[in-house]
């Protein structure tokens, strides 16, 4: 099946959704690629490179002649026209909020998959689009901030005097969170976050951020859909305070707090703003959904009176055109394998992968969404409770122990009893080489046990001793005997030294 | 029988002691050589001594007899490869066997001998009125059947490493006869009643039971080693070893010889810690692996769905590799079996050349011997110290970007720490699936030993790369 991927025509969007790279992946999978002349341009991939990959550059018409459309954001108006019935889209939809766009779509029989609707289980991880572009603007916050603020990161002591290190607070410990605290992190800030669902705490710590724990109980906080869910009244007021108090102390905030489909929570209040100190920064990664700060303008910077600025970029993954291309396009890859698992080219819409069900909102003159609910299988703590238990051991009872060591000393004494004075010093002879022999051999290291065990076989051989006595006894029956006997001792004896020896010459320490 | 004299005495106990310092000396690496040579000392000195007792003709016999089995044991160890290196310890146990039931016999038919022809009497009688015939009789008959045990019991495991004998006893699966464990005791019993009769004949101790009682610990040997699948083989083989020694042990009491007593005890007990080790590395009882316990009970678990497997090209894994800065490579019996060690030492050292920090994590039960995969990998010149055990590279998973697991299944199966039914539930693995990329190189999709699916091949980031592990090394060295 045929392939187009059209030029992004969303103002401002550098980003496209195939590179030559992942070109050449669909390609493997048994499809045809054309892109429209100038797609990648934005994102630095030049048509050559798309040709080299064996994609076909064509023209604005055709690449919407496709059988299956890639592409970053949902088609406009103009674009859904030339669409025609039988052909699959996918790209970001938003199906919640763009029900129009849905019913466009659908009214024209086309069959459309949502990006934005990977569900969050693990093996859709692969395909999750807004975890990979979450991660680019998480990244992009921080550089942004940087970028407006007069300072360093890092602390530093220099001869003109000491630097303090930048304080940075991230509202909301999702991917992009997390990749803003990381990001943050290694440039030298000192990091808080908070968020409302206490178990990110490891992952805060772990990408280098002190996790603020709000010292207010609530019940159920985490939701079975991998989003933090809305709190309870006392929790917010609670969660306000926590603000408040850090807006005056630190000198760079970073929200990430978005709810799919509705409106962002207000979080930062003007007064908070006013409260920062001059030339502090506020990036809201929110402000698509109306901004987690009361003074954000979405798509824009703006300045406040007292000197805070406030940013409200709504593109930040796209200011990342080539990084968040590669990562949305590997995304599309991974889902083409899934469509198309017999490589051949041909996709199936197969409705029993919940994963696909999920995603696709339209199919063939029908509108799917919204789909049936499915549980995230990872979120849920309480669930988690239920660890594997611990494997018992093998655990020898003390009454075996003690019946086995009774039983030892009795066989000790009806041996003293009853054998014969000859015997007693063999015996004895035995008993301390079998302890000599578990000390020895306790301590040897596993990768020589191979050679231990070709060793203890060669000298295992010593019974040819045995076998020698016996030659010179007069019986011919015993001589043959012995004879043979002798002779496959030494076949151990001379083939076990060998073996070892050659083993042994083999290991070697690196660089030797 | 002539009685050792000082010199030859003091010369064994020397003998043992070289042996000892041998076993010692096999603890470390640095050491191992000087171990091997203290036990060649050793054996040269307890030949020696024994020559001393020896008339001309016997140590002209003896000689002949050595060259021979010098020559055919020498030649083995020379060509063996490393891979096969398992059959050919357990054949070299079934000598050990072999020549305690020889010597068994022997001593008995000893006894019969008249050493005085002044005298008229036996060796039996001389025995009987010391009051040691009694206690004689009793070594020979346990000599002669630990003998026999171990010298068919190795045959067997020899076979079903060897893996190309098409005799059904011979091939690797395990089998079982009905009511297996009672036919086992009852051979026991029937041993022990058949010594009753045999001691009971004091001077004229009869033959017959010593015969039937060695049919009968050949078909035990047998048995025993039939029943246990090919998984279990690190066990037995350590558990032959131990036998083996024991045996010469038993010999040793035969003869009145305590230089066989002593090493036979160091090469049982050494075995029997052997068997130990490897038993904990598998969460089994050593019981029960003996008894043929494991893997016997057919997998009824439904062929449930474990969800897609991710197939991945050489192409993409050398890919993977250059963009990895720490890989670890987790052997298994398959590598082996696709004599793939020489092809994954280079691209061990490719990959270090590109400054990726390359290590090697052992399963303590990976191959059919313990410690199969060092010596394979020291074959193919892995310097020993990046090979590390279980134990000491588990943690580091986690940090890792890439593990490459060539033919290795149970040891590196999620199931037996995550699954409690699991029939390899508790025993000790590798956990490979923490590291961020795993890349399994299998043949199929087929179930490792222990007839479990393997939940890993099913993990989000386990790509599996089917073919032959060593074509598929080879072709990811070539692109590296």
């Amino acid at each position: 099946m045929l392939i187009g991927i059209p030029k992004e025509s969303l103002a401002g969007e550098k980003r496209v959704a195939a590179t030559p790279d992942t070109v050449a992946k669909l390609r493997k999978l048994g499809f045809e690629i054309q892109v429209q002349s100038g797609a990648g341009e934005d994102a630095s991939f030049k048509d050559a490179a798309y040709e080299a990959a064996g994609a076909k550059v064509v023209n604005p018409k055709d690449v919407w002649n496709s059988d299956i459309i890639f592409k970053v954001n949902a088609p406009n108006d103009d674009e859904i026209g030339y669409m025609k019935e039988g052909q699959t889209l996918v790209s970001f939809i938003r199906p919640a909020q763009n029900k129009d766009l849905v019913d466009k779509l659908n009214a024209k029989k086309v069959t459309v998959l949502a990006m934005d609707m990977v569900p969050r289980i693990s093996r859709a991880q692969s395909m999750d689009a807004l975890s990979s572009t979450a991660n680019i603007s998480g990244y992009r916050a921080v550089i942004e901030a940087a970028h407006a603020f007069g300072r360093f990161f890092t602390g530093q002591v220099t001869a003109a005097g000491k630097v303090p290190p930048a304080k940075v607070l991230v509202i909301g410990a999702g991917v992009a969170g997390l990749a803003a605290i990381g990001t943050a992190h290694s440039l030298g800030a000192v990091v808080r976050a908070f968020d409302t669902r206490e178990v990110v705490a490891d992952q805060i710590r772990s990408m280098g951020g002190e996790f603020l724990k709000l010292d207010y109980k609530e019940e159920g906080k985490d939701s079975s859909d991998g989003y933090a869910k809305v709190m309870s009244e006392g929790y917010i007021k609670a969660e306000m305070d926590l603000f408040a108090k850090q807006c005056k102390d630190v000198d760079i905030i970073i929200t990430t707090a978005a709810i799919p489909g509705k409106k962002s929570p207000l979080l930062i209040t003007k007064a908070m703003v006013e409260s920062m100190k001059s030339g502090s920064v506020i990036v809201d990664m929110a402000a698509a959904g109306g901004g987690n700060c009361e003074c954000t303008k979405p798509g824009k910077v703006a300045t406040t009176p007292n000197g805070v600025t406030v940013i409200g970029y709504t593109d930040l993954a796209s200011r990342l055109p080539a990084q968040s291309s590669q990562l949305y396009s590997t995304n599309l890859v991974n889902l083409a394998k899934l469509l198309c698992k017999n490589k051949d080219g041909k996709i199936d819409i197969n409705f029993d992968d919940v994963v696909i069900r999920n995603m696709t909102v339209a199919r063939s003159g029908e509108v799917t969404f919204p789909p049936p609910k499915i549980s995230v299988s990872a979120a849920p703590a309480a669930k988690k409770a239920e660890a594997p238990k611990k494997i018992e051991q093998h655990h020898v009872s003390k009454g075996f122990k003690i019946g086995c060591v009774v039983i030892a000393l009795l066989c000790f004494l009806l041996i003293g009893l009853y054998a014969p004075a000859k015997f007693l010093p063999h015996f004895t002879v035995f008993v301390l080489a079998v302890v000599v022999g578990y000390y020895v051999v306790w301590n040897v290291t596993h990768a020589l046990h191979t050679p231990l065990m070709s060793v203890t076989n060669a000298i295992s051989g010593i019974i040819i001793v045995g076998a020698m006595e016996q030659l010179v006894s007069g019986s011919v029956i015993v001589g043959i005997l012995a004879f043979i006997g002798t002779m496959i001792a030494s076949i151990n004896i001379f083939g076990g030294f060998a073996v070892t020896r050659r083993m042994l010459g083999m290991f070697r320490k690196q660089g030797k | 029988m002539i009685q050792a004299t000082g010199l030859t005495y003091i010369a064994y106990i020397l003998a043992a002691l070289l042996f000892i310092l041998a076993l010692a000396g096999l603890s470390k690496q640095e050491t191992a050589k000087m171990g091997c040579y203290s036990g060649i000392a050793g054996m040269a000195i307890a030949l020696i001594a024994t020559f001393t007792k020896l008339t001309a003709a016997a140590i002209g016999l003896t000689i002949f007899a050595m060259v021979i089995g010098a020559c055919v044991g020498l030649f083995v160890a020379r060509k063996v490869q490393m891979t096969q290196m398992p059959e050919l310890i357990a054949c070299l146990h079934s000598f050990v066997g072999l020549a305690a039931v020889l010597v068994g016999f022997n001593t008995f038919f000893e006894l019969g001998v008249i050493p005085d022809a002044a005298n008229g009497a036996s060796n039996a009688v001389l025995m009987d009125q010391a009051g040691e015939l009694g206690i004689h009789l009793g070594e020979i008959f346990i000599g002669v059947f630990i003998g026999a045990v171990t010298f068919t019991g190795s045959i067997i495991a020899y076979g079903k490493l060897n893996g190309t004998y098409k005799l059904r006893i011979f091939k690797s699966a395990p089998l079982v006869l009905p009511a297996n464990h009672w036919i086992n005791l009852g051979a026991l019993v029937l041993c022990v009643l058949l010594m009753v009769w045999f001691l009971h004949g004091g001077v004229d101790a009869p033959a017959v039971p010593l015969v039937i009682m060695t049919i009968i610990a050949l078909a035990f040997g047998v048995n025993l080693v039939v029943a246990i699948g090919g998984a279990d083989m690190p066990v037995v083989i350590s558990m032959l070893n131990s036998y083996s020694g024991w045996a010469a042990a038993a010999s040793g009491f035969m003869l009145d010889n305590d230089l066989l007593i002593v090493t036979g005890a160091l090469v049982g007990s050494s075995g029997a810690i052997l068997s130990y080790i490897m038993c904990k590395a598998m969460n089994r009882s050593f019981i029960s692996v003996i008894a043929g316990g494991f893997g016997n009970k057919p997998q009824q678990k439904k062929d449930e769905e474990m969800g897609e497997y991710h197939e991945m090209k050489t192409a993409e894994v050398a890919e993977l590799l250059k963009n990895s800065s720490s890989v670890i490579i987790a052997p298994g019996y398959g590598m082996a079996v696709a004599q793939a060690q020489n092809a994954v030492a280079q691209l061990t050292e490719k990959l270090q050349k590109r400054g990726i920090n390359v290590r090697f994590a052992i399963h303590p039960v990976a191959g059919r011997l313990p410690g199969h995969m060092n010596v394979l990998l020291a074959e193919a010149k892995v310097p020993y110290d990046i090979v590390f055990e279980m134990d000491e590279i588990n943690d580091d998973f986690e940090n890792t970007d890439t593990v490459l697991v060539i033919g290795a299944n149970d040891t590196v199966n999620p199931a037996a720490a995550e699954d409690p039914s699991s029939p390899i539930a508790g025993m000790p693995v590798l956990e490979v699936w923490k590291a961020r990329n795993v890349v399994v190189f299998k043949r199929s999709m087929n179930p490792g030993y222990a007839g479990v699916q393997n939940p890993l091949f099913f993990k989000d980031n386990a790509y599996m790369c089917f073919g032959d592990a060593k074509k598929s090394v080879e072709e990811i060295d070539a692109l590296l």
